[in-house]
């Protein structure tokens, strides 16, 4: 059979196939059938918090952290709860990472504040003296990027269902409304909690800066 | 393996991919020099403001060795030995040439798009296909001009029995096609959100331990089928052409070959062991992970067989070298990987050191190695010259083994000391560690990790000089060399 099929490109290409995806089948597709549920109480991300996602992912943080604790009780001693599938149910992507150069993120909001993040980013030596992680001072700077984070969540609400209120719907003039009715008032309030003068100016401003979204989407996690 | 001495063949897409595996090959590793640099001396994160921290530069670093220097090595390769298996010249077929041509220089647009927006952080963050949905696109004809330029070159084939080669680079088309189509479905937000926010951007289709599912399979995947399998298909061809020798046994490539690619897929769950994903799921990826020892060895123990009674080439030629060593790392690794697929093995090894180092030891000792001995073998064959310079060859080899060496037995030591660190307890069961006294305890290892991969690319700077002097510097050669690569 398998000289005959050396002399058959089509038809050996055709069994390579087979016996490649024999594999996903068995083992990938089942777990799609429950498709991912949410654990109760579980809410979607905001808007801001879906920019601060946004800045996670643009600076790749999964690089060196984690967002998924393993259980074992010397990761629930140190991170909290262990994971749970149905917390991840609006994660798009999954963020779990491979590598832990620094420490698992998934239960941050619970043990750290804003103000602490806002040094951390800053400079996270003036905390952690042995810290290897890089400052992200540009994140004081740069502005979220709102206006995609909103085009997210107006996608997934409308291909996933994922539970919004009416306010996120397509098109910019809903956005402009949603930015000031709830998006501002949101970043303001971090921006209050790091008590830096500069990040708060520049959200009274209507300029967001990353590092405040990032810190809502961080504060979230837990 | 008959030679043929009366067909010419054009080399013209073959010898564009050596250069663009030589040049992609210096910036990645110089890239991953710095980042492992960055771990052990994390000043250096500030050389190119918000661009140069570790973390954007990591994505850079695995995506330009990953799909521009392996895969520009493997394409090089496969212009070059593909024709001369199958009897047919590229030149002979306008079409099948051009398809060819037109494949290399739509990668080297998606090269450079890749590099630009993942350099911007323009990403979709899942680990090996960060591209966002239009170079996601762009991949995919690319990919099929691949698929059309083998199976073009198949139907006007001579020979017409498929020499092994041609199985492993047919299973590495048809693999990642299916691979990368199932893990880049996402929604591209444009389409849906009235015309707000950034055109490019995209969400997965999937969600949480799905996507992390798909992904893995994917992961996991991209390692068998660029790492693996298109490489299996260079040794096949090359170290028969340069030894002399014919393949040890047919019965062995064959049950190697079809027991990889029936394994391979069922490991990637193994990414994901103590995670949300289902148990039985984590089991299978870490039993099937411990069987594919089986078919990776075959491999491996074939391509050495393949060797017996001539064993002297080895102090001989370099290119030997470089491939016996290969097919031994390919040993180390394939063992390397099964053993931290073990759930208890995993409990420790996951999220530490020792992974990135077991990556290394694979593309390193392995991949890298076996690209550097197929382009110098071609280099004669392609430039019509002697290879510039043997001594050098020699010494990139130890020294790069060197750099091998230090890399993987550092991280082996700093993968399982944090992994120890961050478990141990007192007598009162409480943490013994905090965070930071197990990062601070790596610095040794960071630092000499990062020394190895300056060795290492030191060899690759001693190949791109050697390979350049080849092409423009060496004697010309009257007769395409047999078997052994002439070298000064």
């Amino acid at each position: 059979m398998f000289h005959w099929l050396e002399k058959n490109p089509f038809f050996f290409a055709v069994g390579v196939f087979v016996v490649i995806a024999y594999a996903g089948l068995i083992e990938i597709l089942p777990n799609f059938v429950d498709k991912a549920r949410p654990v109760k109480g579980l809410k979607p991300y905001t808007v801001l918090e879906l920019a601060g996602k946004e800045v996670y992912k643009k600076d790749n943080c999964i690089a060196c952290h984690s967002q998924l604790i393993r259980p074992f009780k010397s990761e629930t001693d140190r991170y909290g709860q262990y994971s749970l599938s149905g917390e991840y149910a609006y994660d798009r992507p999954f963020l779990w990472g491979s590598k832990r150069t620094g420490p698992d993120l998934h239960r941050i909001g619970n043990y750290r504040t804003s103000d602490w993040h806002a040094n951390h980013m800053w400079n996270p030596k003036d905390l952690v003296p042995d810290s290897i992680m890089p400052a992200y001072k540009h994140q004081f700077t740069n502005a979220a990027d709102l206006e995609t984070a909103y085009a997210e969540a107006v996608t997934v609400k409308t291909v996933f269902n994922t539970p919004y209120d009416d306010g996120i719907k397509p098109g910019k003039e809903a956005y402009e409304a949603r930015l000031k009715s709830k998006i501002i008032p949101e970043a303001l309030k971090v921006a209050k909690a790091t008590k830096r003068e500069d990040l708060i100016k520049a959200v009274k401003s209507g300029k967001v800066p990353e590092v405040v979204a990032l810190i809502a989407y961080l504060n979230k996690l837990k | 393996m008959q030679s043929n001495a009366s067909l010419e063949y054009d080399y013209t897409v073959a010898k564009w991919f050596t250069w663009t595996a030589v040049i992609f090959g210096i910036v990645g590793m110089t890239i991953g020099v710095l980042i492992a640099s960055q771990l052990a001396f994390p000043d250096l994160n500030y050389l190119l403001g918000e661009y140069g921290t570790f973390s954007r530069l990591r994505p850079l670093h695995t995506n330009v060795v990953i799909y521009g220097f392996t895969l520009s090595g493997v394409w090089a390769s496969f212009y070059y030995s593909a024709p001369r298996v199958l009897k047919v010249s590229m030149g002979e077929s306008k079409v099948v040439n051009g398809i060819g041509k037109l494949h290399f220089f739509l990668y080297l647009i998606a090269a450079a798009s890749m590099v630009l927006s993942l350099g911007m952080g323009i990403t979709a963050n899942k680990e090996y296909a960060q591209m966002e949905w239009p170079l996601d696109i762009l991949i995919v004809v690319i990919w099929v001009l691949w698929g059309v330029a083998m199976f073009g070159l198949i139907g006007l084939r001579r020979e017409k029995t498929l020499y092994i080669s041609l199985w492993y680079y047919i299973a590495c088309f048809l693999g990642v096609a299916m691979l990368y189509l199932f893990n880049n479905m996402e929604v591209p937000t444009m389409l849906f959100s009235g015309g707000v926010g950034a055109w490019y951007h995209s969400v997965s289709m999937y969600a949480g331990t799905n996507d992390a599912l798909i992904q893995w399979w994917w992961g996991h995947n991209a390692v068998a089928f660029v790492f693996t399998v298109p490489i299996i298909a260079i040794i096949y061809y090359f170290l028969p052409k340069e030894s002399g020798q014919a393949i040890y046994s047919y019965k062995l490539s064959l049950a190697a070959f079809w027991g990889l690619m029936f394994v391979y897929l069922w490991a990637g769950a193994h990414h994901l062991i103590w995670s949300t994903v289902p148990d039985w799921m984590q089991t299978m990826g870490s039993v099937f992970s411990v069987v594919l020892i089986l078919p990776s060895w075959g491999s491996a123990i074939n391509m050495l067989l393949t060797m017996k009674g001539e064993w002297n080439q080895l102090t001989e030629n370099p290119l030997i070298k470089f491939m016996v060593l290969a097919s031994t790392f390919y040993m180390l690794s394939t063992l390397e990987g099964p053993i931290q697929a073990v759930k208890s093995v995993n409990a420790i090894a996951h999220f530490t050191d020792w992974i990135p180092g077991h990556v290394h030891d694979g593309v390193l000792g392995w991949v890298a190695f076996m690209i550097f001995a197929a382009l110098m073998h071609m280099a004669p064959r392609v430039f019509k010259r002697e290879i510039y310079s043997k001594s050098l060859l020699e010494s990139q080899f130890w020294i790069q083994t060197i750099g091998v060496v230090l890399y993987f037995t550092s991280m082996w030591i700093a993968g399982i000391t944090q992994g120890m660190m961050w478990r141990a307890v007192d007598e009162y069961g409480n943490l013994v560690y905090s965070f930071i006294d197990t990062v601070s305890v790596l610095h040794p290892y960071y630092a000499i990790r990062a020394l190895g991969g300056l060795l290492y690319l030191i060899g690759v700077f001693m190949f791109a000089w050697n390979f350049f002097k080849t092409a423009t510097a060496g004697r010309r050669l009257e007769q395409e060399p047999r078997y052994r690569s002439p070298m000064a």
